[in-house]
């Protein structure tokens, strides 16, 4: 067992992925020397060279766009976006082309393109920088994306987005890359496309994702001080939802809330929210409840704090499921 | 080398379309540059074919196959062949059998001639034009068809034929091709002896503007990828002129680039032969893209869904007409005695046959049931697709026993 910060474990799991299969690059931004601009590839060109490492061209349709010609080629591209704001150049290659090479030819090519992308804010930046828009993927089939919360999960999850044969799209929780915690690089973790119950409760759930996991956790340490037993569970996967783990913890505890950063209209909250209403009506003791963003761009980053999901907002939001 | 001009147009009818050529009068019709061409439109054959490129004379002529009567019979055989498929397709959408045909009539020798440029380790991306290039890479003509019938987003294998499948997305696949160019780079490094391959990725003029074949361009300079631009600039992007895409020949543009680019004629199908053999040879080498723009003409609509009678000027397809690129090489294999009237007969009989084959390998085509279509959304296994197939089979399944739906 190592400690490590989650930008450090991402860093270890990329090397591993550049040491086990000679196909695996990496592409993007001020990946190279610098090592991106939050040093998650830091060092990864010195040791594997300007051909495994490649700083590309500033044009992020490129970098999609020539990773799945790559991947065709029977290459494991890895495509760093420098910020959630800055994917949409990319937008159309990744739904038009990336999300449908496989159905487009009846299964017979596979596109097996990893799109790394740090996302979702708190941390005090400009315009473009602190989004989170997974939904306006997850809509897309064809895809897959996952968003690991703690630094295990993190050191496994790319690795194993970069074996798997469909598209993965990372979303990395950016205010969290310095959040450590122990890496066992032995054991793999579980599937990364199912969730997974982090605390154990019986008397409502919460569900939360990538950046909210750790505000989840301690609004069910605040809850459990009145004396609510509340279970936290992680979905690590956003498309497939591994909506099985979700129901059976509904079914014991019958109060469900669902907390992501993006705004909550049209959003993951709302699909999980649908789900479970129709396989759990019968053991809700409440409506689920969504706790997100506003609908509105992301805010200036002077009232940030007063827009993301806090403690507060989840705990408030278990004072109406448990209202019912 | 011969100079061609671009034709400048005489407009007499419409409004609408005066205005659309009115980018004549604003001094944005883009100024003529000289044109590679072997075959005249009257069919004589220069002996031979060289150039200034990006300041450097290039001596085409190693890659002419002008004096090989065998091989200009199945050029001209391969275009005829193309066009009989291309009225076929019409006529079959005409008839409700395909939803959209998108016809290719005038560009045979753009197609046909780079495609047979094309080594069998080379790999093409085309747009969703490029039923000529897919002949000369041996994919079943009626296996394109599929894609127009609605039975299939695709419809061949493209491994099998260096061949990638269609792409709907304008300018999307230039993209892919650099990639993939990018990857025969590493593979080439990894492994000297395998045979040096290229990408050739096709486009329009419309596509041009798009931002794909900026970014592509730059991405193949950046890292000298083996790849061939291949633009056919047939004069229109549905009902909209090539002038408002560009004010400069689309072929200058490499210059910006940092690469060579080339204006062929495209209705000469032996110099586009010759050009993209020397452009894919040059790509193969190490030395880098090249753009080739194929100046050519759209004589068809866009597509079956178009009214080209809304926004052209019939001056302009008479003024194509005769240079035609079949009947250039029809003269020029009649006159030079390459071949006679039997030869043109039998390719007419061949052709029919072909006919007759596609047609009724379309009526033949069948739709695959939509439960087929989500094995084909994941490589793996999906808990969503595995419940929605779950639910349509039961429902689907609900009306079998009530005996109403088939
Ligand atoms: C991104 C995108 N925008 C619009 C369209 C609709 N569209 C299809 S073909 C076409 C014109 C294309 O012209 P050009 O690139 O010159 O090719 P051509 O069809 O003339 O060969 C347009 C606008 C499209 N397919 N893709």
């Amino acid at each position: 067992m190592a400690t490590m910060t989650i930008a450090k474990a991402i860093n270890e799991g990329l090397r591993a992925s550049l040491a086990n299969n000679p196909k695996t690059l990496l592409m993007g931004e001020d990946i190279g020397e610098l090592g991106g601009v939050y040093r998650v590839t830091d060092g990864l060109k010195r040791d594997f060279g300007a051909l495994r490492v490649v700083d590309s061209p500033l044009a992020e349709s490129g970098i999609i766009g020539t990773a799945i010609g790559l991947a065709l080629r029977g290459y494991r591209p890895i495509c760093e976006i420098q910020f959630d704001g800055f994917v949409f150049p990319g937008f159309n290659q990744i739904t038009t082309q990336l999300a449908k090479l496989r159905t487009r030819s009846d299964g017979m090519l596979t596109a097996p393109v990893v799109i790394r992308i740090p996302y979702g804010g708190g941390i005090g930046s400009v315009e473009h920088h602190s989004e989170s828009p997974e939904a306006l993927f997850a809509h897309t089939a064809g895809l897959r994306i996952i968003t690991p919360s703690n630094a295990q999960d993190a050191y496994w999850m790319i690795q194993q987005a970069v074996t798997c044969e469909d598209p993965v799209i990372v979303f990395e929780p950016k205010r969290r890359y310095w959040l450590k915690g122990e890496v066992d690089t032995a054991a793999p973790t579980t599937d990364p496309f199912s969730a997974q119950v982090l605390r154990r409760g019986t008397d409502a759930t919460v569900v939360a994702y990538g950046p909210l996991v750790p505000v989840a956790l301690a609004a069910a340490a605040a809850a459990e001080e009145d004396g609510r037993s509340i279970e936290v569970i992680d979905l690590r996967s956003i498309s497939p939802i591994d909506f099985d783990t979700v129901t059976e913890s509904v079914t014991r505890t019958g109060r469900l809330v669902v907390a992501h950063e993006a705004p909550t209209f049209g959003g993951i909250g709302g699909e999980i929210a649908a789900r479970i209403s129709e396989r759990a009506f019968l053991s809700l003791e409440a409506p689920v409840i969504r706790v997100g963003g506003f609908h509105m761009p992301y805010p200036v980053a002077r009232v940030e704090e007063q827009y993301l999901p806090d403690i507060d907002r989840i705990l408030e939001a278990l004072d109406r499921a448990f209202a019912y | 080398m011969n100079g061609n001009r671009l034709p400048t147009a005489e407009f007499e009818v419409e409004e609408v379309v005066r205005a659309t050529h009115s980018a004549e009068a604003d001094g944005r019709q883009e100024p003529g540059i000289d044109m590679l061409q072997v075959l005249a439109a009257d069919g004589t054959m220069a002996a031979g074919l060289s150039a200034q490129v990006a300041g450097r004379p290039v001596d085409f002529s190693p890659y002419l196959s002008s004096s090989d009567p065998d091989h200009l019979r199945s050029l001209y055989r391969d275009m005829f062949l193309i066009r009989r498929f291309d009225q076929e397709s019409t006529a079959l959408q005409r008839q409700g059998q395909l939803a959209l045909w998108v016809p290719l009539t005038g560009q045979e020798a753009a197609q046909i001639g780079s495609g047979r440029a094309l080594e069998p380790q080379d790999y093409a991306f085309p747009t969703y034009r490029e039923h000529g290039v897919a002949l000369t890479r041996g994919v079943e003509l009626a296996e394109i068809l599929r894609l127009f019938r609605g039975v299939t987003n695709g419809g061949w294998d493209p491994r099998e034929r260096n061949f990638h499948l269609y792409t709907l997305v304008l300018a999307a696949q230039s993209l892919h091709a650099v990639g993939y160019a990018m990857g025969m780079q590493r593979d080439q490094l990894a492994d000297p002896f395998l045979p040096p391959a290229a990408s050739i990725a096709y486009f329009g003029d419309g596509a041009s503007s798009e931002g794909d074949i900026h970014e592509s361009m730059v991405f193949a300079a950046s890292f000298d990828a083996p790849v061939v631009f291949f633009c056919q600039n047939n004069q229109w992007a549905i009902s909209v002129p090539s002038t408002v895409q560009t004010r400069v020949p689309l072929a200058q543009r490499a210059e910006g680039y940092g690469f060579p680019g080339i204006r062929v004629d495209g209705n000469d199908v032996v110099a586009v032969e010759a050009v993209t053999r020397w452009a894919l040879e040059h790509a193969r080498s190490g030395k880098g893209p090249v753009l080739i723009e194929a100046y050519t003409y759209r004589m068809s609509a866009h597509t079956t869904a178009d009214d080209p009678t809304k926004y052209r000027l019939s001056h302009d397809e008479q003024e194509w007409q005769p240079r035609d690129p079949l009947v250039r090489l029809e003269a020029h294999l009649r006159s030079t005695g390459m071949a006679d009237d039997a030869f043109f007969e039998d390719l007419g009989a061949e052709a029919r046959t072909m006919a007759t084959g596609l047609r009724q390998a379309v009526l033949s085509m069948t739709a695959p049931d939509l439960a087929s279509r989500f094995a084909a959304v994941y490589a793996e296994p999906h808990p969503l697709i595995q419940e929605e197939l779950r639910f349509f089979e039961q429902y689907e399944a609900g009306f079998a026993d009530e005996g109403k739906h088939a």
